[in-house]
């Protein structure tokens, strides 16, 4: 085999085009990949016309809010490209400067002030359906986080109010009266009265005022939690299974790897196995494996020979040139990225073990292509054709697509090595479930399985 | 002589053929073929086009099983006066690495073969086909001949009793096929045994001593290029080449 090896390392050595592009390529691919998972999606340019003056601001029960906080809410979504006017907003968007405009309106502090009418916020889009699609969701967000934020702020307010009719004492409004007594107060205030009135008929509107006063008292207690529900009715926790929550950087480290390690592999093994055909060498190195030696006699089998190298020995040979070429390219760059991302150096082994493993099952695959194809060509296209979509399918989330439609992806992505190999990586590197063992012994079974699929493509050598 | 039966000469065979067959699904491609060489015997394999000449030699070659009938060696000849190969196969197309020279393919096969010395393999080799200048020389950079020559080379290489060659001359001028057949006349006047395919039958009359004809995988004739030549029954007007198509003909290809 080591001949074999050799041979290989050398056609390789004096294909450096082919290298470069084997390695740069599948690198260049894996890097966009990571970069866009990794990335959050850039934020989209909007024009903001901020017509209120700059110190308005909401009075609500003696307290002020500052319209300016609500607009700085809204920059922390968007890209703002200030204009001064809505005619400026609109022709911002038109001449595409900016994506939408929000126009704040000059009385968007006195319509709050008044609590009895909303104010109004405008929103204005161009009539590009894609850019609108991209836009739209970033700026509704936008605004309902400003929404709630301001609402609060409102909530807050309205607690605190509250709280001063219950408790009592001095309101700290101007003009109000001073040291006025909380609801809680009053039932006691007026049975004290009542102990020392008259009995008479006003007797029965005092002890109704005090049990009103009680009422009042118990159900306002509640209002500042009745409050936050309204303004928030439904409050969210995470929770994340398997042990912790996989940071975006270091999953995207874990797909533009195994996706570097799968092109690499594949192109190598396919391209190698397919060398020996288009070369018409296949026929030479296996001749007479087909009962080789035998000398027996037997029907249809008895052959003067022996096969200078079996077919389950070529199979081998090139899955492990394939699998150490590619898992070199693989820890180069995984260590590569680890100087930008951390990641755990003390599970070093693991990301072996995981590498190794699947760079084995994707060699099958790529020895599987190869021996179906006749030229290296053909197997090289053959090869970018499966690879590429494997890999994508492997990537759609669970929910984002129509039940039927997921459950055949996971079956499409089981039987194939790209699935079982994220989720090896992403054990090793990240700590995730299924364990690392489990799915070392998925990519295990593929191997098998594809190296027997590449056997039978050997079959016929002509 | 009617194929299907042993050859004419008394010593023993070489290499020794009985009905050999070959079915890809429901094709027959070879049917009954039966037949011996002997050394320093030159074996055409002659026939139209899908006779199974290729199929025949690849069997011979080891390249793949027959679906019944047998191939046998001589004793000893299996094992190779050198290292192990009985039979040396030259295929159609030139089965060589491109991006190797002529030396390291040479040495690559030599070593495959666990030739115990194999520089002087290939020096020997190099030596024989004359392509020592070109030791060097990438593959891909060689002419059709001379990358023929490294072909037959390589099938050489074990010092084979039997050599088989799938249309040696096929892609080569007429100098270069001149120097080829030289050359493959040498090795059998050394003692192999050489069983060859051509689409041209006066390289057949010319040089093998007999011609195995194949048409639609059934063996025809096996003898002498005169005696098929009589058996078509025009000897002299047709030449061997007229002879061999009426041959076909009166046999119904």
């Amino acid at each position: 085999m080591r001949w074999l090896l050799k041979k290989d390392l050398l056609i390789l050595a004096r294909s450096r085009l082919l290298v470069g592009v084997l390695v740069l390529y599948p690198i260049a691919v894996a890097l966009l990949i990571g970069l866009a998972i990794s990335r959050a999606p850039a934020k989209p340019k909007v024009a903001i016309a901020n017509l209120s003056p700059p110190s308005a601001t909401v009075e609500l029960g003696g307290t002020r809010l500052n319209v300016a906080h609500y607009y700085s809410q809204l920059l922390t979504q968007v890209q703002p490209v200030p204009v001064a006017t809505r005619a400026a907003a609109v022709q911002a968007v038109r001449s595409g400067r900016a994506l939408a405009a929000i126009v704040i309106p000059a009385n968007l502090a006195a319509r709050l002030s008044s609590v009895t009418r909303q104010a109004h916020v405008e929103v204005i889009y161009n009539s590009n359906a894609l850019e609108q699609s991209f836009v739209r969701s970033t700026i509704e967000s936008a605004l309902a986080q400003a929404n709630l934020q301001l609402s609060n702020q409102i909530r807050q307010v309205a607690a605190r109010v509250i709280g001063d009719l219950v408790r009592g004492g001095n309101l700290g409004v101007a003009g109000t009266p001073q040291n006025l007594p909380g609801l809680g107060e009053i039932p006691a205030i007026v049975r004290t009265v009542i102990a020392h009135h008259p009995p008479a008929a006003d007797r029965a509107q005092l002890r109704r005022i005090a049990e009103f006063a009680e009422f009042a008292n118990q159900n306002l207690g509640v209002a500042h939690e009745v409050l936050s529900t309204i303004s928030q009715p439904i409050q969210v926790s995470d929770a994340y299974l398997h042990g912790g929550r996989t940071p975006l950087d270091a999953y995207a480290v874990v797909v533009a790897v195994s996706i570097s390690l799968m092109f690499v592999c594949v192109l190598l093994a396919a391209g190698g196995i397919a060398l020996e055909r288009e070369e018409h060498t296949l026929a030479r190195l296996v001749r007479g494996s087909d009962g080789a030696g035998e000398r027996s006699g037997r029907p249809g089998r008895a052959h003067p020979g022996r096969a200078l190298v079996t077919r389950e020995l070529l199979i081998a040979q090139k899955l492990l040139l394939a699998a150490g070429c590619a898992l070199m390219v693989a820890f180069v760059l995984l260590a590569g990225i680890g100087a930008f991302v951390h990641l755990e150096w003390g599970r070093a082994g693991q990301w072996l073990a995981a590498l190794a493993f699947a760079a084995l099952a994707f060699a099958a695959l790529g020895v599987a292509i190869g021996a179906l194809a006749r030229e290296v060509r053909a197997a090289s296209l053959l090869a970018f054709l499966l690879s590429l979509p494997l890999a994508f399918l492997a990537l759609v989330p669970a929910g984002s697509v129509a039940g039927g439609l997921y459950d055949a992806i996971r079956v499409v992505s089981f039987v194939f090595p790209y699935k079982a190999a994220l989720e090896a990586l992403d054990a090793a590197v990240n700590r995730t479930t299924p364990g690392l063992l489990i799915s070392l012994a998925h990519l295990l079974g593929l191997t098998v399985l594809f190296a027997a699929l590449a056997r039978l493509g050997l079959r016929r050598v002509d | 002589m009617n194929a299907g039966e042993a050859s004419t000469s008394e010593s023993q065979p070489l290499l020794s053929m009985r009905g050999v067959a070959k079915r890809y699904g429901e094709r027959e491609a070879l049917r009954g073929v039966s037949f011996d060489a002997h050394a320093g015997e030159m074996v055409a394999v002659i026939g139209p086009n899908g006779a199974g000449k290729t199929t025949l030699l690849s069997i011979v070659a080891g390249v793949q099983p027959a679906t019944s009938g047998e191939v046998r060696m001589a004793d000893g000849a299996a094992a190779g006066r050198g290292v192990g190969w009985g039979v040396g196969w030259v295929p159609q197309h030139p089965a060589l690495y491109s991006r190797l020279s002529v030396a390291e393919n040479l040495e690559l096969f030599a070593r495959l073969e666990r030739n115990p010395d194999p520089s002087a393999a290939v020096a020997t080799m190099l030596e024989q086909t004359g392509l020592r200048e070109r030791a060097g020389e990438r593959v891909e950079h060689l002419s059709g001949g001379n990358r023929q020559r490294v072909n037959i080379a390589i099938g050489l290489l074990s010092d084979p009793a039997v050599l088989i060659l799938d249309e040696p001359s096929s892609s080569l001028d007429p100098r270069q096929r001149e120097r080829l057949w030289h050359f493959i006349g040498a090795l059998s006047q050394r003692g192999r045994c050489v069983l060859f395919s051509t689409h041209n039958v006066a390289e057949a009359e010319r040089y093998a001593q007999r011609v195995l004809v194949l048409a639609d995988g059934e063996p025809l004739f096996i003898g002498s290029p005169v005696e098929l030549a009589r058996a078509a029954g025009s000897e002299e007007e047709l030449g061997f080449e007229g002879a061999f198509v009426e041959f076909l003909r009166k046999r119904g290809h």
